[in-house]
């Protein structure tokens, strides 16, 4: 288990003030100007070397993003830093532990990162719902500008950086980096095509970079005790200590820091008190947020949680966000559910997302009551590989996985409601 | 897609919200959040100035606030932007309200990680109240809206009251938040789990038990 001298994230229960003195009193910005001495380019090779992987779902290693930015402007255009705070993939909550209870390694963060990449300024993206995060994220940020930690030569540095806070307004799609950019100009949050790619145009057509809070609250720390400290948690490309957040049908649900590749099995035992009911009760479980492919439990009890551990198994890490469910779900349903929420959030841009996500929901709200015919398990199937990467970003792909991994490995259910329905039926008819 | 329509544009609307105009609270906000964005990029304060204008209504009418058609069209003003491009953004995010709401917006977290904690249960417990979507209680007091994913899936379910989350909720713990709110009290926001402070492993911390009592410093120990 992870030592409690290992965590990044000492305040995430908020058992403390999350004001600057108190922060500062636990680490951060201690001597950030120290940190910023170094050449940009030996501060993203710092975080390549530590292996950070995105902590927004993608897992793409951040220094290699940060390295796509251009080194010098060459027609005037500045860069910026765009932080993704519009934590909404269910089973994810993380992200607002950070920004309540500690939101100055966010923007320590961000000074670091946005000085690693030349950026002008961040602008954080939070999620309309998070209203008291918000709040205490500002005031945060206000401290921070008052100590003349950020702005004009930022920490002493001669470096000036703006950090901004951006309130989003309820829309899921939002946390789709193009998305993000659009509704941060003020439209609706509808993704672009790609490319151009952010770093060559991004935020007003500048170079942009959109990382997850977790990746950029992480990266003083890593700074600070080094590249082979962070890098010494985690299987091989699996590196570092990760934000696990466990929801559903265990003893104690909630959000906990751990080294990654911890199995399954350890991380319910040493802190969610067990399944409820016991191991011999799970069903399955979502271990990366709502858009992965759900993992039945004998495949995911001795699993590492980590990105391949999991992609080995079928399904993700994506955000950590873990949804636990025992035998006294029914399975189909919390799938539905699922797809429920994709037809909601759907931004309706591309025909096969806007039309499929409903079309899908409404089939996967016959197969809980089994209202359909054994053929319609293959159509739907083959519907959610027609949405599948033909859409402009990844929401018709994260519609679709939850449905194919239901179908994968819990057909048999499926066709149970349907025959006992249609039996049902037959009875009634004589 | 979720499917929002705008008010209908009607005589007695007009009358109503027609003269709407920022007071000094919300402009003196308006005016601070249209200085992050860079000169001439204006238009990127269209998200914010919405939910300004939206709680100025809802001050205005002791409800949670919403955006008649003549406001939305003061903050294509405002912002010396068409109507269309903010009228298209008020009705694309979920969070404005397009047609009016009682004092306190029941928002209800529906989505899987809250369904397998018992939001049915909660939902339940709301529609017994009297409260169903798209309607105000007769005494003014509640609307109620299931809504998606919150973020709140550790301490599910929960319930989201115009700015504050209750969570870790039962339809006993519903009731008291509720009963308190309506006779005009402020009840605790956050978990209603006795002893649980956030969204640690209630009454079973698993670690960093130094910080309950003091703001430990761990560098001692790296």
């Amino acid at each position: 288990m992870l030592e409690d001298k290992d965590r990044i994230f000492t305040n995430v229960y908020g058992f403390q003030p999350w004001t600057l003195d108190a922060a500062r009193k636990r680490g951060d910005w201690d001597d950030t100007k120290a940190l910023l001495s170094k050449a940009q380019d030996d501060i993203i090779e710092e975080i390549k070397a530590s292996g950070l992987r995105g902590r927004g779902g993608a897992g793409f290693p951040t220094g290699m993003k940060w390295s796509f930015m251009p080194k010098e402007s060459k027609d005037g255009r500045p860069s910026f830093l765009v932080i993704n705070a519009d934590e909404s993939e269910p089973g994810s909550c993380k992200d607002r532990e950070i920004i309540r209870h500690d939101p100055h390694k966010l923007i320590e963060g961000a000074l670091c990162a946005g000085y690693a990449m030349r950026a002008r300024a961040a602008y954080i993206y939070i999620r309309g719902e998070y209203i008291r995060e918000a709040e205490t994220l500002q005031a945060a940020i206000d401290e921070a500008y008052e100590a003349g930690l950020i702005g004009n030569n930022a920490s002493g540095t001669g470096y000036d950086f703006d950090v901004f806070l951006h309130r989003g307004a309820g829309a899921y799609i939002c946390g789709e980096e193009t998305a993000m950019i659009e509704s941060l100009e003020g439209k609706k949050g509808q993704p672009r095509l790609k490319p151009p790619f952010p770093a060559g145009a991004g935020l007003y057509g500048c170079p942009t970079t959109v990382n997850n809070v977790e990746s950029i609250a992480v990266v003083p720390t890593i700074l600070r005790r080094g590249a082979s400290w962070f890098s010494s948690f985690g299987r091989e490309g699996n590196k570092g200590t990760k934000l696990f957040q466990i929801s559903g049908h265990v003893e104690k649900p909630c959000v906990v820091e751990e080294a990654m590749s911890i199995t399954f099995e350890e991380l319910i035992e040493k802190h969610c008190g067990g399944i409820r009911g016991g191991w011999d009760n799970l069903l399955a479980v979502i271990p990366g947020g709502s858009s992965v492919p759900l993992v039945p439990a004998e495949q995911i009890r001795h699993a590492h949680m980590d990105f391949d551990g999991l992609k080995e198994l079928g399904s993700g890490l994506g955000t950590a966000g873990v949804i636990v469910m025992d035998k006294s779900t029914d399975i189909v349903r919390a799938i539905s559910r699922l797809s429920y929420f994709y037809k909601h959030e759907s931004c309706g841009q591309c025909t096969p997302c806007r039309e499929g996500t409903g079309w899908m929901w409404r089939v996967m709200t016959r197969l809980e009551t089994g209202d359909a015919n054994v053929e319609e398990i293959d159509m739907l199937y083959n519907v959610t590989k027609q949405v599948e990467g033909h859409t402009i970003c990844a929401l018709g792909d994260a519609a679709a996985w939850p449905i194919q991994g239901l179908l994968k490995h819990f057909r048999p259910e499926i066709e149970r409601r349907i025959a006992e329905r249609h039996g049902a039926v037959a009875e009634a008819a004589e | 897609m979720a499917a929002r329509k705008i008010a209908p544009d009607t005589p007695e609307l007009r009358a109503r919200w027609g003269n709407f105009a920022f007071d000094a609270d919300t402009k003196a906000k308006a005016d601070t959040a249209i200085k992050r964005y860079p000169e001439g990029r204006q238009k990127s304060a269209v998200m914010p100035l919405l939910d300004l204008a939206q709680r100025q209504v809802g001050r205005e009418t002791d409800t949670q606030g919403w955006l008649p058609l003549p406001v939305i069209e003061y903050v294509a003003e405002y912002l010396d932007v068409p109507v269309i491009r903010v009228l298209e953004v008020a009705t694309f995010y979920t969070m404005y309200n397009l047609e009016p709401v009682g004092k306190f917006h029941v928002q209800v977290c529906g989505t899987t990680p809250c369904m397998l904690r018992g939001s049915d249960d909660i939902i339940a417990a709301c529609k017994k109240r009297g409260m169903k979507p798209g309607h105000i209680s007769d005494d003014g007091l509640w609307s109620f809206t299931e809504v998606e994913c919150m973020g709140n899936c550790a301490t599910a379910p929960m319930v989201q009251i115009n700015d504050d989350n209750y969570e870790d909720l039962t339809p006993e713990r519903l009731d008291k938040v509720l009963e308190a709110l309506a006779a005009g009290e402020t009840p605790k926001a956050g978990t209603q789990e006795p002893g649980r402070h956030t969204s640690e492993p209630a009454n079973a911390l698993s670690s960093l038990k130094d910080m309950v009592t003091e703001n430990h410093d761990y560098r001692g120990e790296w």
